[in-house]
């Protein structure tokens, strides 16, 4: 894994790419270590960051670097609340905050396992690098299924060559979940190590499907954070065993088998609460 | 051109604040760097407890209008894998001086226990290594017989403070809580029992709402309930108290609250701190206090 630079560096946004509400970012990135698949930033704009609705944003926001190419860091973006609105609007020319490589990425696959890739929406975006590097180390993965809600947001598949796509309303490729699909993949190559990106749901699904496979996983965990390097102790998720990992610099990539099960923050128990 | 503090000769006037930063967690995420360029003039420890804590379940965390309320629930090792295993790595550290040169960031070790007896023991604990060259007490903790915070009271406040008092002779710093009636009587308390300094200010008590649109009843989004108000938020309230307790007391104080610039530490010095401590701005950029001291 790529250490970060000890301080948060501006880069230039050089292009914007949409597909659907999806934004792609490129930023010129001369200073930036290469970053490891599965390996995150924390960005925020450097203009008018925190001078919205209700003072907010504040914190910077972690992802995932999705192609780091030519001296140029590509993330992938969807407008869902304060932070990634502002980081959507940025245009060419405009410049944000980030602070990275950060985190522990994927593993490459063992020997004689054949890595199938398994994303969902914005969680795409780690398999894409991963995808790359895979295919450059002349192992490419036998197969990436994306699952999207729908086709305006699949268009994002393009990121990745060779995708097979599900939808939840079957406007492209498959209709339903693309566990589905990984299902189907499992079953015709018991041999598989698993990468997966995605909403909390779709990944606590991968994880019990490969459980139950035996096959090993490796998940891209999401949660909010508001340093990315293991200062706040904010970003945990219960530990398989008791305890609790911090997603920033135990993960975000864990082995599946760290994990009891794949909670979304704010259904976890509340065993503190009482 | 060293800073004088309890004793103590630091590089420049920029500390952080308790439980903002993790030592161990900054060195795998920015290798050496983070030694060849330590921010902090000197390292105050996480909260320690005698037995070991997972902390809050999460959620954690929550943005709020320019901040951050957090329900982590000091989570730590305990005092015996405190000492064993991290004390040995957090002594050596070497901030930079104004001048170019380096001088040791002593490490500050901060407590935390529900009662006088236990909070002595654990300031023995620190009293007993080298290493540890002065200790800051939390005391935002609720008395185990009273059920209110140590440190919201200026008797109770006095009589804790002089019971771990008599078990030290290091530096002995406490770290006062802002959610009290009267901050610097309390100030006035931790120094009639024997305080050499006073921190502040920590966390305000806050409270968040989880977001609306479920389906069941609207209750706190923090696994902890309740949780500490941090940022730029809170910097004016921090401006008043840390001027209240400095015109109360003889001792030094260290200023914290919502410090983003070299302009924000520069009012809390102007106000009678004596050191001024960053933490919430550091999750932002963790280089934030050399920015800051550098320009002092």
């Amino acid at each position: 894994m790529s250490h970060a630079p000890f301080a948060r560096r501006l880069l230039t946004i050089a292009a914007s790419e949409r597909y659907g509400p999806y934004i792609v970012h490129r930023a010129a990135d001369p200073d930036g270590p290469a970053p490891a698949p599965g390996q995150f930033t924390m960005l925020s704009a450097a203009e008018r960051w925190g001078g919205g609705d209700d003072g907010r944003p504040f914190l910077a926001r972690a992802f995932s670097v999705a192609r780091h190419l030519d001296g140029e860091a590509h993330y992938l973006l969807e407008d869902v609340g304060p932070g990634t609105r502002r980081l959507c609007e940025l245009e060419p020319g405009e410049q944000m905050w980030a602070l990275g490589p950060l985190g522990r990425g994927f593993h490459a696959p063992h020997e004689g396992r054949r890595a199938v890739l398994a994303g969902g929406g914005i969680g795409i975006a780690p398999l894409v690098i991963l995808a790359d590097t895979l295919t450059r180390a002349g192992t490419p993965a036998s197969a990436v299924i994306l699952g999207f809600r729908d086709s305006e947001r699949a268009r994002a598949g393009r990121l990745i060559d060779g995708a097979h796509l599900a939808t939840d309303d079957g406007s492209a490729g498959h209709q339903g979940p693309c566990t589905e699909l990984l299902a189907a993949e499992l079953e015709r190559d018991p041999h598989a190590v698993v990468y997966a990106c995605g909403p909390a749901p779709m990944l606590e699904a991968v994880r019990s499907l490969c459980a139950e496979a035996q096959v090993p996983a490796q998940l891209a965990l999401e949660a909010g954070m508001a340093c990315g390097f293991g200062a706040c102790f904010g970003c945990v998720v219960p530990r398989h065993g008791g305890g609790y990992l911090r997603v920033c610099v135990d993960g975000p990539v864990v082995a599946a088998s760290e994990l009891e099960r794949v909670v979304e923050p704010g259904q976890a128990e509340r065993v503190a609460a009482v | 051109m060293t800073v004088s503090f309890c004793g103590l000769e630091l590089a420049h006037r920029v500390i952080n604040g308790s439980g903002t930063f993790d030592i161990h967690a900054a060195r795998r995420t920015f290798g050496a760097a983070l030694d060849e360029s330590f921010p902090f003039a000197a390292f105050v420890s996480k909260t320690i407890t005698l037995e070991p804590r997972e902390g809050n379940a999460p959620p954690r965390l929550w943005e709020s209008a320019q901040g951050l309320i957090n329900s982590i629930g000091l989570p730590n090792k305990g005092l015996d894998a405190y000492m064993r295993e991290e004390v040995p790595l957090l002594c050596r550290l070497m901030a930079r001086a104004p001048s170019g040169a380096r001088v040791p960031a002593p490490l500050i070790t901060n407590v935390m226990g529900p009662s006088a007896r236990e909070l002595e023991r654990l300031v023995e604990a620190c009293d007993e290594r080298t290493e540890v060259a002065a200790i800051e007490l939390n005391v935002s903790c609720p008395n185990v017989s009273s059920g209110l915070d140590i440190g919201a009271d200026p008797g109770e406040l006095e009589a804790v403070v002089g019971a771990t008092r008599a078990r030290t002779r290091k530096p002995l710093i406490v770290k006062l809580t802002p959610n009290c009636a009267d901050v610097a009587a309390c100030a006035a308390g931790a120094q009639a029992g024997g305080a050499d300094a006073v921190s502040l200010i920590n966390t305000l008590r806050a409270f968040a709402l989880a977001p609306a649109g479920a389906a069941h009843a609207r209750g706190p989004w923090l696994g902890g309930r309740g949780g500490g108000l941090s940022g730029p938020a809170v910097r004016s309230v921090a401006l008043a108290q840390v001027a209240a307790v400095a015109e109360r007391v003889e001792i030094p104080v260290v200023g914290m609250g919502g410090v983003q610039t070299t302009e924000h530490a520069r009012d809390l010095l102007d106000v009678g701190a004596t050191l001024v401590a960053v933490g919430t701005e550091s999750f932002r950029d963790p280089a934030a206090a050399t920015a800051i001291a550098s320009a002092l």
